[in-house]
């Protein structure tokens, strides 16, 4: 089987430190690999190096055999929901919603209503992002994954200050996700139950 | 393009290579400085007569004049050791860059110093403000933002990165800059022209001058070549090899 | 690609109107350091005159830096900024999107509020246009040059003065050609190619600055 998705050889620095190196894997279509790790071992900036945001000192990121740093064939498939949310305080989940989603690579069908109603939040939609609780923030900003359609989902603590019920309701998009081909890399410390999908793990801080 | 033209520059990208040549380097570079500059001192302070309008006072220009042109020359080499940092993605360039910005403020401090300095018996003030100490004083502005964003990242090599866009920024609007300055001045002495037919300089002060820049950019070739040793050491000192080199 | 680039600029014009008392400082600012001029200087015509132009610039030039500072700012702490390098625009055109919302947010107030500072100065009325003309141009030019500086700082916990020292060297040709233009015209004298530089500079930093901001903003984003 052919992974569409390959990192190769990569080696991070953060100031003097070396946060990995020599570090490969890769990922194909239906399959979710969790990073995993104690605080401080370059998980974030890991993900961060993956989006092709972060600074890539060695090695290589390829999607399907291409370099993908700056690709627009890599960034067309790519949703990244990273540490901070990427919500503007003084806009509405709903603006916020209908902004990401017009300048999405493809932009899916689904409604800002439609997707804050997924995510448990329509009740709040036009109110200002500023009043809403840490939750809330984290559900408006997971909405962006509704909005537009991408193999390669990079999501950075997806359930940081979410409830039970919004734990669930990630699983429940990866798990739509996953099964209509899609993939993902995780950053989470708390374990996630997707119904039928096998997690794979990557431990960091070994390798270093 | 096979491998074996790229091979020199694979060389130079190593950093215990570097290290070496500039380490070896240096003494070479020091010691035609000290010659030339002894000799262009000789010539322009003992066996050149004293100018008929200005006389010893002139004789400033032995130290103003190179170092006016080395703040230039290394503000340019600052700008491309950036530019090549930032296309091929050579730390060691950054580690030139980095080494030559205190240098070059330097050298432009001193072109400052040594300008007013001869100001004062020229036109009775320490500061006037003509074109080129005027261009001079911003280069100077130039070098020190450089510096100070370089250092003020706690990630060296985004600060190495960071700088070099200024850099790059800061070469351009360079010409823009000493154009607008030269434009806006009227207290402008106008530039001597040192060769050709209305030659304004005397051939005896002519070539202790010559010999003066000579030198001086041997001694900045020098200074350069330890900065750089410095730099690279302080950058791998975690490497095998400098902690061998600093035992 | 013009609807990604119509959309941040929408979104940034609607985040500007519900700040709208933010919006006014710098031109608030503007207008207070233009009137220090005279209480440290002296009110007398003839020296408001002729120090005029000078003063009505470097209070635009130091509002407009100023105003500047926190460009990036917002978009990288909420995390917009990464998002919007992961967008289907060049990242070059994302900074002179934000580049001319903050411009019309901030510089646009500028120039409309400088005849009212040229009248404070005793600048001839049948030269305001030039002065707001060369101030429009400027502080364009300015706005420019100050978003490499904020970008290239963002990422900085104790940035304080830094970006300043960063740009206001560069800003010296911008200062002396918009200056000399509107004190030439103040002289009744003809401003053509001072304007004409200014816009030889604009249209130089439209077609480079971009490139050094999207740099810059990469930059403070890599680690």
């Amino acid at each position: 089987m052919s992974s569409e998705f390959e990192a190769r050889g990569i080696g991070l620095w953060r100031g003097d430190r070396c946060l990995c190196r020599e570090l490969s894997f890769d990922l194909g279509s239906g399959t979710i690999l969790q990073l995993a790790g104690p605080n401080g071992v370059g998980k974030t900036s890991l993900i961060r190096t993956l989006a092709g945001i972060g600074r890539l000192d060695e090695g290589k990121v390829l999607w399907n055999g291409e370099d993908a740093r700056r690709s627009a064939a890599y960034l067309s498939e790519l949703i990244y929901i990273g540490h901070h949310n990427g919500l503007k305080a003084h806009l509405t989940p709903e603006e916020n919603y209908a902004f990401y989603r017009t300048i999405a690579h493809r932009p899916t069908e689904v409604s800002a209503e439609q997707a804050l109603m997924r995510c448990g939040i329509a009740g709040f939609k036009d109110r200002p992002v500023a009043l809403l609780s840490m939750g809330q923030k984290r559900r408006a900003a997971l909405a962006r994954l509704l909005a537009a359609r991408a193999r390669l989902w990079l999501l950075d603590e997806p359930l940081a200050s979410l409830d039970n019920d919004g734990v669930e309701l990630v699983a429940g998009l990866l798990k739509t996700h996953v099964s209509a081909g899609g993939m993902a890399i995780l950053v989470t410390h708390q374990p996630i139950a997707i119904a039928g999908v096998k997690l794979r793990q990557l431990e960091l801080g070994q390798t270093a | 393009m096979d491998k074996h033209s790229w091979a020199w520059f694979h060389r130079f990208a190593s950093p215990p290579y570097l290290y070496r040549v500039a380490g070896s380097l240096a003494p070479w570079f020091a010691w035609t400085a000290a010659l030339l500059i002894g000799i262009g001192l000789y010539g322009g302070l003992w066996s050149s007569p004293p100018d008929y309008q200005q006389g010893d006072g002139f004789r400033i220009i032995y130290i103003h004049v190179p170092s006016a042109y080395l703040s230039m020359l290394c503000y340019s080499l600052l700008a491309l050791a950036s530019a090549v940092g930032l296309v091929w993605r050579l730390k060691l360039a950054h580690a030139v860059a980095a080494a030559a910005a205190p240098l070059g403020a330097s050298f432009t401090l001193l072109a400052l110093v040594t300008g007013s300095l001869w100001g004062k018996p020229m036109w009775g003030t320490f500061w006037v403000w003509d074109a080129r100490l005027t261009s001079e004083l911003i280069l100077l502005f130039l070098y020190l933002g450089f510096i100070a964003l370089s250092r003020a990242y706690e990630d060296s090599r985004s600060g190495d990165r960071a700088s070099a866009v200024l850099a790059l920024v800061g070469v351009v609007n360079l010409p823009i800059i000493h154009y607008s300055v030269v434009w806006w001045s009227s207290l402008h002495q106008g530039s001597t022209r040192f060769f050709g037919e209305d030659a304004q300089i005397a051939p005896s002060m002519l070539i202790p001058l010559l010999l003066m820049i000579l030198g001086f950019t041997f001694l900045f070739g020098a200074c350069l070549l330890k900065r750089v040793q410095v730099e690279v050491l302080t950058r791998e000192r975690n490497a095998a090899w400098a902690m061998e080199v600093l035992r | 690609m013009s609807a990604p680039f119509g959309a941040l600029l929408g979104r940034d014009i609607r985040l500007a109107y519900r700040r709208r008392g933010e919006l006014a400082m710098p031109a608030i600012f503007f207008v207070l350091v233009t009137a220090l001029f005279p209480l440290g200087l002296s009110p007398q015509p003839e020296l408001l005159r002729s120090v005029g132009p000078g003063v009505v610039w470097v209070a635009a030039l130091l509002a407009g830096l100023i105003g500047q500072q926190t460009l990036f700012k917002g978009d990288f702490d909420d995390g917009s900024l990464e998002q919007l390098t992961l967008c289907p625009m060049p990242l070059e055109l994302v900074a002179l999107a934000r580049v001319a919302s903050h411009w019309l947010t901030t510089g646009l107030p500028i120039v409309l509020l400088s005849p009212l500072m040229g009248l404070l100065m005793d600048y001839p009325g049948e030269a305001m246009g030039t002065l707001a003309l060369s101030l429009f141009l400027g502080t364009a030019i300015l706005s420019l040059l100050g978003a490499v500086g904020a970008a290239l700082t963002v990422g900085l916990r104790q940035s304080g003065m830094l970006m300043p020292v960063l740009v206001l060297p560069l800003a010296v040709p911008v200062l002396i050609f918009g200056a000399q233009a509107a004190a030439q015209a103040a002289r009744a004298e003809d401003p053509a190619g001072a304007l004409y530089l200014l816009g030889a500079m604009m249209v130089l930093g439209i077609s480079l600055a971009p490139f050094a901001i999207a740099a810059a903003v990469r930059v403070s984003l890599e680690s």
